[in-house]
């Protein structure tokens, strides 16, 4: 009886602990927030994972973090493969773009870019915008992976109405993640 | 048969306990949370610029890399303090944090509508003690209440593009967090 009790108490607590980040999601396509995760009713599961990853969560009064492991038909992102990144962004001040390792780690790269910000990134006359994520070269906006096998992207919302009670819809457009190529 | 059957029901239902159990101390016994993980490199009640996260070494995961950051890990125990952040040119945000990562408060420059982000951060008791003339006087001060007798601020400023980054450090760079008692206006 213990040994299940162990098995089922432990097994639970670390496979809530490294899936996700805790209840109240905010899921757009591929991306997904945890808005309340920076606030005082963050709940216990997200807390626990917060602690043992040892971050600091994006407080609301800031921000909204949005993360991508898969792309839009749920497969998992491989930095070996051409990710295209596209469309529109939901109403911010800024916005950053930041690709992580499996442990949130940024990944090493020739050109030492992790990232992009909105004032970087190179539009089309309609405002909408292309991201090349893929491990060689690419005109216009390229982020590189590095040739990671897995990554993740985190996508934030800087001064933005987006919070808890956003919901999926017209008002926060999120862009698509597809696969373009794969070696 | 059915003895191994309750056995097996008991053992799960002991296991949903260990299970809450476990979720709900792990924030308390964690020493790899991003406070304890700042307290290396931050002393108590001074800030401290955080340095720009790499591939090779970061203070935390999942920083970004498009920002300055700076850290005041608090102790309200001596009294109330003061922070004072420099606003930089793009987008400025200050983070208020508990001893157990919660964030309970952020402020923006736009939000603070000034050339810096002032405010007095105290404990709801020191706020109920400060003197009534004070609170008066003081109406356009802003007053923090922590929740936590210790914590941390964190001060983050955007730099719009790497070639900003450096400007964007030295803003941030003159943010203070005092003592209220040992902080004297500069004008």
């Amino acid at each position: 009886m213990l040994l299940v009790a162990a098995i089922v108490g432990l097994g639970g607590t670390y496979i809530s602990l490294t899936r996700g980040q805790g209840f109240s999601t905010l899921s757009i396509g591929p991306w997904t927030a945890w808005p309340k995760t920076g606030t005082t009713d963050i709940d216990p599961y997200a807390q626990a994972a917060i602690a043992r990853l040892g971050r600091l969560p994006i407080a609301l009064g800031d921000g909204v973090e949005f993360l991508a492991r898969a792309d839009d038909k749920g497969r998992l992102l491989d930095g070996r493969c051409d990710v295209e990144l596209t469309g529109v962004t939901p109403a911010a001040r800024y916005w950053t773009l930041t690709l992580y390792g499996a442990n949130g780690e940024l990944v090493a790269n020739s050109v030492k870019r992790y990232g992009f910000t909105s004032q970087e990134i190179l539009r089309r006359a309609d405002g909408s915008f292309q991201i090349t994520i893929a491990p060689r070269a690419s005109p216009g906006n390229w982020l590189p992976t590095g040739g990671v096998e897995r990554y993740m992207l985190a996508l934030r919302f800087y001064d933005t109405s987006i919070g808890i009670s956003t919901k999926e819809g017209r008002e926060v457009p999120m862009p698509t993640l597809s696969v373009r190529s794969c070696p | 048969m059915i003895r191994w059957l309750l056995m097996l029901i008991g053992g799960a239902l002991l296991g949903g306990v260990v299970h809450l159990a476990t979720i709900f101390i792990l924030p308390r016994t964690a020493d790899h949370d991003a406070y304890s993980r700042l307290a290396s490199i931050a002393p108590v009640n001074t800030v401290v610029a955080v340095p720009l996260p790499t591939p090779e070494k970061a203070a935390m995961p999942f920083m970004d890399p498009a920002y300055a950051s700076a850290i005041c890990r608090y102790d309200l125990s001596q009294g109330p303090l003061k922070l004072t952040v420099p606003v930089s040119l793009a987008y400025t945000s200050v983070s208020f944090y508990t001893r157990r990562d919660v964030a309970y408060y952020a402020i923006n420059d736009r939000s603070a509508g000034r050339r810096a982000i002032e405010l007095d951060l105290m404990t709801a008791e020191q706020h109920g003690e400060l003197p009534e003339d004070e609170n008066v006087t003081a109406a356009d001060r802003l007053i923090v209440e922590s929740p936590t007798l210790t914590g941390l601020i964190a001060i983050r400023a955007l730099a719009p593009e790497p070639e900003l980054m450096a400007t964007t450090q030295a803003a941030i760079a003159g943010a203070q967090c005092k003592k209220l008692e040992d902080f004297k206006p500069e004008d």
